[in-house]
């Protein structure tokens, strides 16, 4: 268990009147790649400026390596900060971006230069040294910000929604080589993104924060398999989310039928959220399922076939790699261990999101 | 704390340099005493006299005629030109801008005189002759407020106005203009402070018979100060204060930060 | 083609340029070369290096420096200030700025001529504190003075333009890159701001070296610059070949500026507008 190496404590913060953060607490592992993800506004890039040193949280503490910085200025704190538009000196050639913070530490003039040179292949980007910023793409250009960053060896990477102005190919392509800088240069990333897919593929742990609250801290796997309530249900990943009422320990009651489940500690006949999400969805003859819908909406998306049954008087979202056409009858089936139980939300920020879609 | 009290300092300071002339002048023009120091009690005198001195009324006409009409032709020509530049490729559109660049960094004395040596050798100096050469140096200041907002205008609005059915008058009139128009305004208000403001051209190539205010207070001035002219000042200031809160605050200025 | 045609709506501001503004040009250069029978003769303009047209020239070039330096350092901690004022304040601020900019000019000079005259009242107002008055006017000193008044927002202008471009996460990437406040300023502030300073300094220095009237209505007659030079060979002489020789010594000025200001990609009054 590696140690703790950030730990923010009691942070609040307010913009205009309008309360930012309240009373957050989170701490930060050494090494581990950790996702601040939530909607626009949640608070996650707030945190992240905390943590940098741009902004002052108007209450709690900010503990670095057991030191307490939280006034201290960004010029001082051991981490480097790669920001969401690049900000890369225009006025400066990619030699002299990359090489900024270490004329500053003092460097020698032979260590920058090898410096330069190792950053630029880490990147990928050899032989860069003497090109201007404007002629680069915005892919090269996010890699020179990567770049200049990480030649300082901070002892954490804050990046703050780096790749949100790429395109999807080259997105995919820049997380993988994210996740591979992360494990050359075993540093700490802290990583802000709204996209909930690029939060499963690269993180250690995901923080799942809305309206300035952490809604659930998990590996990807435990925030997408066991959403706690219904807004990471519905943040991460597609579900279905449907009112039930828990009978007793491992039996869930929705829309009629009872579920055999496996979650416990709900109580008896309480009202309860279930999330069941639609690759888990079993469409089988109706004979065999536990309860029987129509097919309202086929649409192929090349991974699998998006289907909407609906059954029950819910419009069951299924996602399978087999066709079922508009019309056709068909059975539903879940197994136990697919069935997800929460509490329902008890103030707006637990709530799913509502979208006119 | 002391960084920002300094400041504030610093900035007070500026802004005393900058008014106190103005500010005194504006006292003056109401003081019933001649001098320069000594309030003598409120008076609208200075006014009357300027308003009732023909000489200085036919300046003030002839000033506003000038920045007017001024104003208005090298706005035409110059919004037209800045259409024409706009649709010109990178070579033609640098060999303009750097024409246009000429008059606007050339000493206004190289520019009265070179004008003045060109009227003379086919007219007489006179109303005309200062119109012309206004309208010059103003059509520059237009180019310049309007070529930027042209170049920030939607094409593809405008193509797309034509492939509904419109005749390119009928989608310029429709899609560029209403984007272009602040810019042809704050052109036009620039262009008429500027003429207002000008000395040296107007010195050169008005001849004998006709004065701006500007060349009047000159005259005025060699022989010595008269209160009318702390009346006059008052006046102007409040003019370009109004021509400037227009032009900033007023309907054709769209925040663009 | 659609192109070609709007092009030609440029043509009326071509031929009003052509003989308007190069025409012009032209007939200065020629009255420049001859003498007043029509021969040619460079004398108009090596005449600049007689001892009374060198002085007006030095004494110009001194002048114009001596406003151009003062100008920049009152404007740069000024931009500096004006751009940290955020909002909706902002362009008021700017506003009050500005607006003793386009007063008439003729009027700050009247101004000037009003508060440093010796029954002034600056003189006044030193004279109840027991300070000496100040005998400035009719000195070169009164026609800096009035100089800088008159061309400060000529500065001031470009200069914040050129800083408020700066965008605010480049600052903070210095930061983030361990920069304390002096390395930001001499390495990233100053640096992008520069086009905003030379178009300041071209703003200023160009109009201040061939000013006249400042000179004529300040400077009592004691203060002559070659722009009082000049003038007077036109309007007092009539020896206009000898004016346009020494106006061609001017443009030369001019020309340097232009060259300076293409090479940094501004145009023209960019500042201004």
């Amino acid at each position: 268990m590696s140690k703790r190496l950030i730990d923010l404590q009691h942070i609040t913060k307010s913009y205009d009147g309008q309360v930012v953060l309240d009373d957050l607490n989170l701490y930060i592992r050494e090494n581990e790649f950790l996702t601040l993800l939530g909607p626009s506004g949640c608070g996650k890039t707030t945190t992240l400026r905390i943590i940098g040193g741009f902004e002052t949280p108007d209450a709690g503490n900010v503990i670095f390596d057991g030191r307490e910085i939280t006034s201290l200025p960004p010029n001082e704190r051991q981490v480097n900060t790669v920001f969401q538009k690049y900000a890369l000196f225009p006025h400066m050639s990619i030699a002299e971006n990359i090489a900024f913070g270490l004329k500053i530490k003092k460097k020698s003039k032979s260590y920058i230069e090898d410096k330069i040179k190792y950053a630029l292949k880490l990147v990928n980007l050899d032989g860069f040294e003497k090109r201007s910023v404007d002629s680069l793409s915005g892919g090269q250009q996010q890699r020179i910000a990567i770049a200049r960053a990480i030649v300082n060896e901070p002892k954490v990477l804050l990046l703050d929604e780096p790749l949100g102005a790429l395109d999807l190919k080259l997105r995919q392509d820049m997380q993988y080589e994210l996740i591979r800088l992360k494990e050359e240069l075993g540093i700490t990333f802290i990583y802000v993104t709204h996209d909930q897919e690029e939060a499963l593929t690269m993180s250690d742990t995901i923080v799942v924060m809305n309206q300035g609250y952490i809604q659930q801290i998990g590996t990807p796997e435990d925030i997408y398999n066991e959403p706690t309530n219904a807004f990471v249900a519905d943040f991460i990943g597609e579900s279905n989310i449907i009112d039930g009422m828990m009978i007793e320990d491992r039996l869930v009651e929705i829309l009629g039928v009872r579920f055999p489940c496996v979650d416990e500690g709900f109580g008896r006949n309480r009202p309860v959220d279930v999330v069941i999400r639609p690759e888990d969805v079993e469409l089988v003859a109706p004979e065999q399922g536990v309860m029987e819908g129509d097919v309202t909406s086929l649409i192929f998306k090349g991974v699998h076939w998006e289907i909407d049954v609906v059954a029950n008087g819910y419009e069951w979202m299924v996602q399978t790699t087999q066709m079922h056409p508009v019309g056709s009858h068909v059975g539903i089936r879940v197994a136990p261990f697919n069935i997800q139980i929460m509490n329902k939300p008890e103030s707006s920020d637990e709530r799913a999101v509502e979208t006119d879609a | 704390m002391l960084k920002k009290s300094a400041e504030r300092m610093y900035l007070f300071l500026i802004f005393l340099f900058l008014y106190l002339p103005i500010i005194v002048l504006i006292v003056l023009s109401f003081n019933d005493s001649k001098s320069k120091v000594q309030w003598g009690g409120f008076t609208l005198r200075w006014y009357q006299r300027l308003f009732s001195s023909s000489s200085m009324m036919e300046a003030f006409g002839t000033t506003i005629f000038v920045s007017l009409a001024s104003a208005l032709i090298a706005t035409l020509l110059g919004t037209l030109a800045a259409l024409g530049i706009d649709a010109m490729k990178k070579r033609g559109q640098a060999i303009m801008m750097g024409a246009t660049n000429i008059p606007l960094l050339n000493a206004d004395i190289v520019t009265g005189i070179s004008m003045m040596l060109l009227f003379v050798r086919f007219t007489r100096l006179g109303l005309n002759t200062v119109l012309i050469a206004h309208i010059t140096f103003n059509i520059p200041y237009v180019i310049l407020n309007v070529l930027p907002k042209l170049k920030q205008s939607n094409r593809t609005t405008y193509e797309a106005a034509l492939d509904l059915g419109a005749t390119p008058f009928y989608a310029f009139y429709k899609i560029i203009w209403p984007q272009i128009r602040p810019g042809v305004f704050s052109g036009f208000l620039m262009a008429m402070t500027m003429s207002l403001d000008d000395f040296s051209v107007t010195y050169f190539t008005k001849g004998a018979g006709i004065h701006t205010l500007s060349t009047m207070i000159y005259t005025e001035m060699r022989k010595g100060i008269r209160p009318e002219m702390y009346a006059l000042s008052t006046i102007l200031f409040l003019i370009a204060l109004v021509l400037l809160l227009f032009m900033n605050f007023g309907p054709s200025a769209r925040k663009e930060e | 083609m659609r192109n070609l045609k709007r092009q030609l709506l440029a043509g009326p501001y071509l031929l009003w340029m052509a003989g308007f503004v190069l025409l012009p040009v032209g007939v200065i250069l020629y009255y420049a070369i001859t003498t007043t029978s029509g021969q040619f003769t460079m004398f108009n303009i090596t005449s600049i290096t007689a001892s009374v047209h060198l002085k007006a020239l030095l004494l110009s070039l001194k002048l114009a420096l001596a406003c151009t330096i003062i100008c920049l350092a009152l404007s740069y901690p000024l931009a500096m200030i004006l751009n940290k004022i955020k909002g909706k304040k902002s362009s008021l601020v700017v506003f009050i700025f500005i607006l003793p900019m386009w007063m008439n000019f003729m009027l700050r000079i009247l101004a000037w001529k009003m508060l440093l005259s010796n029954n002034g009242v600056i003189n006044t107002v030193l004279g109840y504190f027991g300070l000496p008055g100040l005998d400035v006017l009719n000195t070169p000193s009164a026609v800096v003075f009035c100089m800088v008044y008159d061309f400060l927002p000529f500065m001031i202008l470009p200069i914040y333009n050129a800083m408020t471009r700066i965008e605010k996460d480049i600052i903070e990437a210095a930061k983030d890159l361990g920069a304390g406040s002096v390395t930001i300023f001499f390495k990233i502030i100053l640096p992008l701001t520069m086009s905003g300073v030379i178009s300041g300094i071209i703003m200023v220095f160009v109009p201040a070296l061939t000013s006249f009237a400042i000179s004529d209505l300040l400077g009592g007659g004691k203060v002559l610059l070659i722009g009082n030079v000049i003038e007077q060979a036109f309007m007092q002489e009539y020896n206009w070949n000898l004016g346009s020789g020494l106006s061609l010594v001017l443009m030369v000025f001019v020309i340097a500026s232009m060259a300076l200001m293409n090479s940094h990609g501004e145009e023209g009054s960019a500042g201004i507008c």
